[in-house]
């Protein structure tokens, strides 16, 4: 893109894009008709329960159902052998819904059973008998890297190491990025900074638990109705697991009460389905809140070290990172997206991250907002924090000399084109909250963070009534406002109001594949697709104006929703609206429909900022934050509110997992908080406003410029509060969450060092 | 044990039905009378999504039993506009974009309500701890907030 295009996207007026119209369905969701996924019921409804491990490993030896088939009530039990094989692709995914042979997390689902209510599913359970070899088990990401650990999967052999290994371990892979040389570069260091960090555990924590209900008829034809980011998704793997052909399964999302990441998968769907098909009458499962947090996915709890080297003017001379991630029973934490993220914000020549895959009996992990990013940023932004002061400078100015810019070769591979850093940089500088007074016990944090932001497979159909209101059909679940901005976007491009749009999320049957909603995507790839639909629309729109008119198409233009002659040359006609060409539709060659289908590209990577206040109580070692700052690149805000919606929501969650949230397990491998009484997270009276700063460098990829917002919003605050703790306790704190008995231990500690 | 029947009024509407001895009143709301604007998020009374009131208090369904409810007076979320008309913290939740999923939105709207009516000027402090029972994992609370104080003023200026 030419920097006079770039111009243009900058200066380019909007209609309806950058305002703030009610969403659609608001009136729903705040008079109780929105229906949720638990909220659906079908005649004939069974209710199916899922009997879970208690055990973190054990052998399963036998599992025997025929107390439980022959209590009355009693429809469908099924287990892991009435799930079909499926490719390696899935073969995880499926056996977290279903163990096979071992269990591998206390709350792995071993069997399940269908029963005409909630009362007899829940006593059949207990009368299945499940046989069970007790194996030892690891739950701490560095002692399951040990030689000695327990090993879960006997055929795991690192990957990225040679010589390669002779022995199972519970080490995925290892994994490099960077470029330059990083002993060279240390060596030019005047300051060098080294710590370790660990982070814990923490859940999306979305209010809906997971909830479904499906439906297989004696025909293979099967419905499901369930909450989730990603309905073509959730069809793709039950279809598998089930045997099906996908045209003979047809999924419905329905309003999500939250995802976070964490509904980007399946756990009861395919049990629904099976327990259906084995029952022949429609089963609804939905998880208990301890279910959600024993059994779906939270993130990977992780340990990291970093080590960064500048001179004493602030030029960093060499970055590195070891990230050891482990992502529950299977491959595939955010280690690599970690590690991909952690330097990015910063302009290197010598940055090295090893990545290390790693393991343990928990809960699969499952995608939650950036995933890998927050932690990463938690240790690097740390260390960044505590050089600025080593070499007395002001922690924005540091990473205002290092940032990356447009041209810079990230830390990841590619080089940025433009990008938004700079830009939050000197507006978090500027605000008054970064030069406002701090109090005893007070202290402030700033940390920075970077998201690539997703594009991916879209698809959505636009239908044009005769009455000139639109059906937007898209295949992306809303899960923070989508349909409003999507309204917009149709509306800027069709030159029409907001009000003549409605936007549904269409079922699995009805439009092509649609990755999930997840990466940050949904603006940017549907509302790509939306315009580019929109335009389809308004070539026809045009072309029946022209055969009305009797002029060639090319000669007839678009304007603020009317169909116009281009010129002068074109003839002299009264301008059509939208409303006046399909209104005749029927008669200039039938019903008029704008599509798009694409798999997006050039999602713009975003940057955020955040400053925070925090006080300590040096008594307790409580930690309250005081002020928030979130200063974020949003490339174009298509619904301002719902933008800084993202960004209070994330910078929450994230103070949540700074403060408070840690899944906490016993020496018997148990998860012991699985509930919102003892896994805390942040409620009103925590917290105070959080403001929001929007910052626009549009993404040229994008025709308004849109980047994703959803993610970037959770990566500095972990560092960001434990930068702003660590300043008022008087003590560099590397251990989340910040909680009162950790804090108080540092203080504690630090006292008696300065007493000896 | 046989079913009990159970005489109560909800939303205004005298209303009969019959549950089990162990049956909460959030799962006869949602499963026996299609109330299903109470939402089910832990059913241990920490989420508050399952917010009703009863007899002028707010409770959280989950923890009450079906039973208890005979003669009592309950209110939720599907009785709280007016026909047509919303409640002022329902428009504000939309005007105020106080909701991203919504799944909270029931519960703390209820909430919202009995705190107004008890203090119809709060701070926002006030504001905060009188929301506290309720979760919200999508807003971070800041429009929640805004918008709950937006409607008592509405409310205040409507008197």
């Amino acid at each position: 893109m030419t920097a006079s295009s770039e111009n243009a996207l900058k200066e380019r007026q909007f209609k309806i894009v950058g305002t703030r119209p009610l969403r659609p369905d608001g009136i729903d969701k705040v008079t109780g008709r929105a229906r949720f996924g638990a909220d659906m019921t079908a005649p004939g409804m069974l209710i199916g329960k899922v009997l879970r491990s208690p055990h973190a490993h054990a052998r399963i030896r036998g599992i025997d159902a025929s107390k439980a088939l022959a209590l009355a009530g009693v429809k469908a039990v099924v287990t892991h052998a009435d799930f079909s094989k499926v490719g390696a692709d899935l073969d995880d995914v499926s056996c977290n819904v279903m163990a096979r042979d071992k269990a591998l997390y206390d709350g792995h689902a071993v069997a399940a059973v269908a029963a005409v209510s909630g009362a007899v599913a829940a006593k059949a359970l207990r009368l299945i008998d499940v046989s069970y070899e007790i194996l030892p088990h690891v739950t701490d990401v560095e002692a399951a890297m040990g030689a000695d650990a327990p090993v879960l999967h006997e055929d795991m052999f690192t990957s990225g190491i040679r010589p390669k290994p002779d022995r199972a371990s519970n080490v995925v892979h290892r994994h490099e990025f960077g470029h330059g040389d990083v002993a060279q570069g240390f060596e030019q260091a005047d300051v060098v900074v080294e710590r370790h960090f660990t982070t814990a555990a923490t859940h999306q924590g979305y209010i809906e638990p997971h909830a479904c209900l499906g439906s297989v008829g004696p025909d293979g034809q099967g419905e499901l109705w369930c909450c989730t980011q990603g309905h073509f998704y959730v069809r793709n793997a039950c279809a598998a697991m089930l045997g099906m052909d996908l045209s003979h399964l047809r999924v419905t999302a329905s309003e999500i009460g939250g995802g976070f990441g964490g509904k980007t998968t399946v756990f009861i769907e395919p049990v629904a389905l099976a327990l259906s098909r084995k029952a022949g009458r429609p089963v609804k499962v939905v998880m208990s809140r301890e279910e959600v947090f024993r059994a779906s996915g939270p993130t990977s709890s992780t340990a990291m070290t970093v080590k960064i080297g500048a001179t004493r003017d602030g030029r960093i001379t060499a970055a590195e990172a070891e990230l050891k991630f482990q992502g529950g029973a299977f491959a595939g934490s955010p280690v690599d997206l970690g590690a991909m993220t952690a330097f990015a914000c910063y302009d290197l020549k010598n940055v090295k991250t090893v990545a290390y895959d790693v393991v343990a009996n928990r809960p699969k992990q499952a995608a939650y907002r950036a995933p890998g990013a927050p932690m990463a940023a938690f240790a690097v932004e740390g260390v960044m924090d505590e050089l600025a002061g080593k070499i007395g400078m002001d922690p924005i100015a540091l990473r205002l000399k290092n940032a990356a810019e447009a041209g810079t070769q990230s830390s990841y591979g590619p080089k940025f084109g433009p990008i938004g850093f700079v830009e939050t940089l000197v507006a978090a500088r500027e605000h008054a909250h970064y030069s406002a007074p701090l109090g005893p016990h007070q202290g402030r944090g700033v940390a920075s963070g970077f998201w690539f932001n997703f594009g991916g497979q879209t698809c959505v159909s636009l239908n044009l009534h005769a009455d000139g209101s639109v059906a937007l059909a898209v295949g992306t679940p809303d899960i923070g406002g989508s349909r409003a901005s999507m309204g917009q976007m149709a509306a800027e491009e069709l030159g029409i109001d907001y009000d003549k749009i409605h936007t549904i999320i269409a079922d699995t049957s009805s439009l092509g594949y649609n990755d999930i909603s997840e990466g940050s995507r949904v603006t940017f790839s549907t509302g790509l697709a939306t315009i580019q639909a929109a335009r389809d629309a308004i070539t026809k729109l045009c072309g029946r104006a022209a055969q009305f008119w009797g002029i060639p198409e090319d000669a007839v233009v678009w304007e603020d929703g009317h169909a116009r002659p281009a010129g002068a040359n074109a003839g002299d006609f009264e301008p059509l609206s939208l409303a006046e060409i399909a209104a005749t539709a029927a008669k200039t060659g039938g019903p008029i429909a704008g599509h798009c289908e694409i798999s997006a590209e050039g999602a713009g990577v975003s940057f955020a900022t955040h400053i925070v206040d925090a006080e300590v109580d040096p008594e307790t070692g409580r930690a309250q934050i005081l002020r928030y700052t979130v200063v974020q690149d949003a490339g174009k805000a298509i619904h301002p509110s719902y933008v800084e919606g993202q960004y209070q929501g994330g910078a929450v969650q994230g103070i949540g997992w700074a403060l408070n949230e840690e899944y906490i397990y016993g020496d018997d491998g148990r998860l012991q908080n699985p509930s919102f009484l003892d896994y805390r997270i942040p409620v009103a009276s925590d917290l105070p406003m959080i403001d929001t700063v929007i910052v626009e460098v549009p993404n040229p990829g994008h025709p308004y410029g849109v980047r994703g917002v959803g993610e970037t919003s959770i990566v500095p605050p972990l560092a960001a509060v434990a930068n702003a703790v660590s300043a008022a306790a008087g003590v560099r704190l590397t251990e989340l969450p910040l909680s009162p008995p950790r804090v108080l231990e540092a203080i504690d500690g630090m006292a008696a060092e300065d007493e000896a | 044990m046989a079913p009990i029947t159970v005489t109560t009024t909800i939303n205004g509407e005298a209303v009969s039905y019959l549950c089990e001895g162990d049956e909460t009143l959030l799962d006869v709301l949602r499963d026996r009378l299609g109330l299903t604007g109470a939402k089910e998020g832990c059913s241990t009374g920490d989420c508050g999504a399952c917010s009703v009131v009863l007899d002028g208090r707010v409770v959280c369904s989950c923890l009450v039993l079906g039973a208890e409810a005979a003669g009592r007076e309950i209110e939720t979320i599907e009785g709280m506009a007016d026909g047509e008309t919303l409640h002022p913290l329902q428009e504000k939740f939309i005007e105020h974009a106080a909701l991203q999923c919504g799944v909270c939105t029931p519960g703390i709207l209820v909430a919202a309500q009995v705190l107004l009516a008890r203090n119809p000027s709060p701070s926002e402090e006030e504001v905060r701890f009188g929301l506290a029972g309720n979760l919200c994992r999508c807003t971070g609370y800041d429009k929640i907030v805004r918008a709950v104080l937006d409607a008592a003023d509405t409310m205040r200026d409507g008197q």
